[in-house]
């Protein structure tokens, strides 16, 4: 019934899910310093997922949750966007005032790697990450699944017995 | 007659190219370096952002990056949809 791989795929996915996730959430967080962002490492995260699919076979029953965090994501990501309507749509209405924690940079330049700047860049980032990320695993793990084409009712119990 | 009308079609395409590669400005010199400059100048002082491509997508081209989660959003309601499977009484668990 179930489709899984040999002992030592399982024990080294088991190993490795746990620092690509936090790699994905590293690039997301820091999106505005370094090379990358909410897009790749919402790719990174979904590439976690890609890993335990292939070891284990299935992901359980999380379909309605990896959407409804994507729909969030995205959602969030408009709303960001539209707050700063005062201005332009898209406009960083809390940049230099380090929104989340508090003080900002000294000067403005170079920045030597401080989280809580950027203004709307780092939220929009975060949430494009989580809305990528989930899309993404949804995608996956929609392809993944075994027998997942449409089929009409009731003509698919034998078809379905012979392919497990 | 085929071979000859792809012939004629292959060198016109490949002068077309051939005319695009020697009209091309030297790597590294755009014609209107006016934007290039205010990015890589503004996104720093502004947005206190060191990853001048993020601010570039985030930002200043927002909409764009708007458009591309909500094409990810459609291409997962596809599939969702393509790859949807009809509860069956018999099957149970998957």
């Amino acid at each position: 019934m179930k489709w899984e791989m040999s002992r030592v795929v399982k024990t080294v996915t088991d190993i490795l899910v746990a620092p690509i996730i936090i790699f994905g959430i590293y690039l997301i967080l820091h999106g505005h310093l370094t090379p990358g962002g909410g897009f790749q490492g919402g790719a990174v995260i979904a590439s976690s997922t890609a890993l335990l699919i292939i070891a284990y076979g299935t992901l359980g029953k999380h379909k309605k949750d990896l959407s409804s965090i994507e729909a969030v994501g995205l959602t969030l990501f408009i709303l960001i966007a539209f707050l700063g309507i005062g201005s332009t749509v898209f406009y960083n209405y809390i940049t230099g005032t380090g929104f989340p924690f508090g003080g900002s940079l000294p000067y403005h330049g170079p920045n030597p790697g401080y989280i809580n700047t950027g203004g709307t860049i780092t939220f929009m980032n975060l949430m494009v990450g989580i809305e990528v990320a989930a899309a993404l695993s949804l995608i996956l793990w929609m392809m993944s699944k075994r027998g997942g084409v449409m089929e009409p009712k009731g003509s698919s119990s034998k078809k379905a017995e012979v392919k497990d | 007659m085929k071979k000859a009308l792809a012939l004629v079609a292959f060198f016109v395409i490949f002068s077309f190219l051939l005319l695009g590669v020697v009209q091309m400005r030297p790597f590294g010199e755009p014609e209107n370096e006016d934007m290039d400059d205010y990015f890589l100048g503004d996104s720093q002082k502004r947005h206190e952002v060191n990853n001048v491509v993020t601010a570039v997508l985030f930002d200043y081209r927002g909409l764009d990056t708007l458009g591309e989660a909500t094409i990810l959003f459609a291409a997962v309601s596809g599939v969702l949809t393509v790859l949807r499977r009809f509860k069956d009484k018999e099957e149970g668990e998957k």
